[in-house]
């Protein structure tokens, strides 16, 4: 089955490039390296999940790409022909002469409403050329106009148009400081609204993925690419082929499908994050060994405490005793609703997970039966001969989340900027419907 | 709209090194022909044509051609006499309405007290009501603040430190239209708002790995839609001669883009509150620098409760000729408020005597509530401007979060 990438905005192509090269050769690899009928089967199904093979033999990626100004988009599609791997398929794209502004609300009503017909045929085209579609994937961040404004509108019409299909949305949230002033609105509003039409919410925070970059992987001066280059390989290592508990031997069908039932299964709560260990940089990874149970132990204590990377985690943090009502949850520990752990390398089958199956580190309310899945993969990704990633639906978010509600809110009673957005068809009311939506969220997964 | 206007059809012809294929989108007005003229007889002639002169048609036609490329309208307006101020806030009027979409900038030049005609207060004032009620953005400079700004360049290449000549090509005397003695002075002084947008538009104009649209400076720094009154300072202005700048130059242009000596108006932002600033930077610069700069020069500047994190940054890869980096710092702050006060001041004390007023009271269509209204908008904007500046020291607590029942 087939996954069709819808990339909005300039984070969204940027990361969508990013995603698209890692597995690329991450696909090469396995079919270089691994010569046997497994390496064969894995470059078959992730081929067919994220590439098309054109007549001409060369292979383009089943994204469509969107933005409202030219030079991201022409950036991307030079730098992935560059790659002489894949390329992306040369009518795949819409742009215009000039951006959103940072405007969600210039994106939202003007820019998405105006191209809905061009943007719904290229997808559309996208999608019949899939034997069988597994989902939408939407990259995008929620700071500017763009990706954020346009992305929230055709996510909606994207949802009209396939009620039956998956849509995941990932999307990059912004740094704390520097780079758009009015990002907390512009997150409100994207994220409110996207509670309500995409399936799940795939979270990479820029200021986590930074720290990633700077204490991990040792880059001096990090650059979008280093950031983008972290969350790819996260992504990967989530959608490349793996097997489920139900698959045993063979590839799963429907990565997406599988993925959003095991995690969300309710509709309060949609957000998902995701952590990876290890990160490390290229010429490290030569000299470094990993066992399973060391590679485990640390994941698991990034989840309790919600960090993001294994550096600097608080070991002190412990699961409480079961039985013991939310209240009492000790300060500092992340409750978990579900949780998926995709498990890729050497003696994968012998990695023990029974550290994730402990059911005090899930709501009391859902059995802990259901609450934690394992995929594995025997193939090394992406290089590393051993890697662990998590995707979680908990509480991790919680705190970002409600920091950023919190700077929208201050700015909000004040009434700052707020003309910026009526002058487009956001209303004060608009506003605060989506101040509401989330502190349902926060709310919900507060009292996990 | 970030490009000059290409004339199709016709060959390219850069004979002599000089242009003469690419048309400036740009329209000329004033009311009596010398100044155009001779704009038209200077070294310009080449890339404007002789239409781009005449009054509403050039405009339209301006902005009419190709439409889908304008988006905006950078505006000049002198606020003091009589043709920028008046005839400058029409066309603002006629641009708002024929144009709607079209984002208005306007660098309005604010006369200095000394200003030899003696109306300016009323030409000023009139002309505030306008650039208040339908641009979406002023950058307001102060005569002033640039004959300031262009004597103390002066006083630098005379005094001759060692090692202090200036540059032949630093910002101010690039090109032509330095301070040599045979300039008139107006030139120099000229030469810096021209910088002011070039630096505005470069972003634009340009590749860079953090860009920024003109839009997206009116979303980001106009919380509230009058307030839009933008103080920009520019470095480097006093460029001394040494190219290879290191490090810690570069973290001196950041700091001299917080001084008072290098504002377009003579207003100290430092000492007063910001509501939203913008770093427009050019060069050899990363993203790394742009955030350990704020990171060192926040602290010492103090933004409203509201926008604590109020930075806006933009990144162009293409210095300015004859520079490694450049910046070009807008702040909406409320350090606007002396010059408006200072301005009301002057008008008041000609419209307690009527003075003049009988001028411009024979205009058809101009009355004295023209006066008396462009005044009231004048001070409630002041009001405005004091309100926010009323809670500069206060702790503002967060506003209680709406309750959901659980
Ligand atoms: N991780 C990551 N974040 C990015 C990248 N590019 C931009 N961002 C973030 O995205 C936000 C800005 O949104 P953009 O995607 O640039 O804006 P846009 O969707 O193109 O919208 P407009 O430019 O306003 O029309 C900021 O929070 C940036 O930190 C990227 O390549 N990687
Ligand atoms: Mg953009």
């Amino acid at each position: 089955m087939s996954v069709v990438t819808v990339q909005l905005g300039q984070c969204g192509n940027q990361v969508g490039q990013e995603l698209f090269d890692v597995i690329s050769s991450d696909t090469n690899d396995a079919q270089r390296y691994r010569p046997s009928a497994q390496g064969k089967t894995y470059h078959a199904c992730s081929q067919e999940r994220f590439l098309n093979e054109e007549i001409t033999g060369e292979l383009s990626a089943r994204a469509v790409l969107i933005d409202m100004e030219p030079k991201v988009i022409a950036q991307a599609m030079a730098t992935a022909a560059k790659s002489g791997r894949w390329k992306y398929g040369d009518q795949s794209f819409f742009c215009q002469k000039q951006g959103s502004g940072n405007n969600w609300a210039n994106g939202f009503c003007v820019h998405g409403p105006r191209h809905e017909e061009a943007v719904g045929d290229l997808v559309r085209r996208e999608v019949e050329r899939c034997d069988r579609l597994a989902g939408i994937l939407s990259l995008m961040s929620v700071a500017g106009g763009t990706g954020s404004g346009v992305g929230t509108y055709v996510t909606q019409c994207l949802r009209d148009a396939y009620p039956h299909s998956f849509i995941l949305n990932q999307l990059t949230w912004p740094y704390g400081t520097g780079e758009v002033i009015v990002q907390n609105y512009n997150s409100v509003l994207t994220l409110s609204r996207l509670y309500q039409c995409s399936d799940a919410i795939l979270v990479h925070e820029n200021d986590a993925v930074h720290r990633i970059c700077a204490q991990l992987m040792n880059i001096k001066h990090i650059s979008f690419s280093d950031v983008n280059k972290v969350i790819a390989h996260q992504l990967g290592s989530v959608l490349q082929p793996a097997h489920t508990a139900d698959t045993h031997s063979q590839y799963s069908r429907n990565p997406m499908g599988e993925l959003l039932s095991r995690l969300v299964c309710h509709p309060e709560y949609r957000l998902l994050s995701v952590c990876s260990i290890p990160h490390m940089s290229s010429s490290s990874l030569a000299y470094s060994a990993f066992t399973w149970p060391g590679l485990l132990k640390h994941l698991r204590q990034m989840l309790i405490t919600s960090a993001k990377m294994e550096e600097g985690i608080d070991w002190q943090v412990r699961a409480p005793p079961v039985g013991q009502g939310t209240a009492e949850k000790l300060s500092g520990f992340n409750t978990s609703l579900a949780n998926l752990l995709i498990l890729r390398g050497k003696d994968v089958s012998s990695a023990d997970t029974c550290g994730f199956l402990d059911p005090a580190l899930y709501s009391p309310w859902l059995p802990a039966e259901g609450a934690i899945s394992t995929w594995r993969s025997p193939l090394p990704f992406n290089k590393y001969e051993k890697s662990a990633t998590l995707v979680s639906n908990s509480q991790s978010l919680l705190k970002p989340l409600d920091l950023m509600v919190g700077k929208a809110w201050n700015m909000f009673a004040s009434r700052a900027y707020v003309h910026q957005y009526t002058k487009f068809g956001i209303t004060e009311e608009d506003f605060l419907d989506s101040f509401t939506c989330l502190e349902q969220v926060i709310s919900s997964y507060r009292h996990l | 709209m970030s490009t000059p206007r290409r004339n199709n059809g016709e060959g390219c012809d850069i004979a002599g090194g000089k242009i003469r294929c690419l048309k400036a989108r740009a329209v000329l007005i004033d009311m009596e022909e010398g100044v155009v003229n001779e704009i038209l007889q200077g070294p310009l002639r080449d890339v404007l044509t002789a239409r781009s002169s005449s009054r509403r048609v050039g405009i339209r036609q301006q902005l009419g051609c190709g439409t889908q490329g304008v988006r905006l309208g950078v505006q000049g307006a002198d606020c003091g006499e009589g043709t920028g101020s008046g005839l400058g806030s029409c066309v603002l009027n006629l641009l708002e309405e024929e144009f709607p979409d079209v984002c208005r900038f306007v660098t309005a030049v604010y006369p200095s007290a000394e200003d030899d005609v003696i109306t300016s207060p009323y030409n000023s004032v009139l002309a505030m009501r306008e650039l208040t009620e339908h641009a979406d953005c002023v950058l307001p400079v102060e005569n002033q603040s640039l004959v300031d700004i262009v004597n103390k360049i002066k006083h630098m290449a005379h005094t001759g430190k060692p090692g202090s000549v200036i540059k032949k090509d630093s910002t101010l005397i690039s090109g032509q239209g330095g301070v040599s003695k045979s300039e008139k002075p107006f030139d120099a002084m000229n030469n810096i708002v021209a910088n002011l947008l070039l630096n505005l538009t470069s972003s634009a104009r340009f590749e860079g790995s953090l860009n920024m649209d003109l839009n997206e400076i009116t979303m980001n720094l106009v919380p509230f839609p009058r307030l839009h009154y933008l103080v920009s300072s520019l470095t480097p202005l006093y460029t001394l001669a040494d190219v290879n700048v290191p490090t810690r130059r570069l973290d001196q242009m950041f700091t001299d883009a917080f001084s008072k000596d290098h504002q377009l108006i003579r207003a100290d932002p430092k000492h007063s509150l910001y509501l939203a600033c913008a770093l427009m930077v050019r060069g050899n610069v990363q993203v790394s620098d742009l955030r350990r700069n704020i990171e060192r020069l926040k602290p010492s500047l103090p933004f409203i409760s509201w926008n604590q994190e109020g930075w806006k940054t933009g990144l162009c890869s293409v210095p300015p000729v004859g520079h490694s980096h450049s910046l070009l710092a807008l702040a909406n702050n409320t350090c606007v408020k002396p010059t408006f006060i200072d301005l009301r001041e002057r008008f008041t004390r000609l419209y307690r005597k009527k003075a003049h007023l009988h001028h411009y009271l024979h205009v058809e269509g101009m009355e004295q509530a023209c006066f008396t209204e462009a005044l009231s908008s004048l001070s409630s904007l002041i009001e405005e401007y004091s309100q926010l500046d009323a809670t500069k020291n206060l702790l503002m607590p967060d506003a209680p979060r709406l309750n959901i029942a659980t």
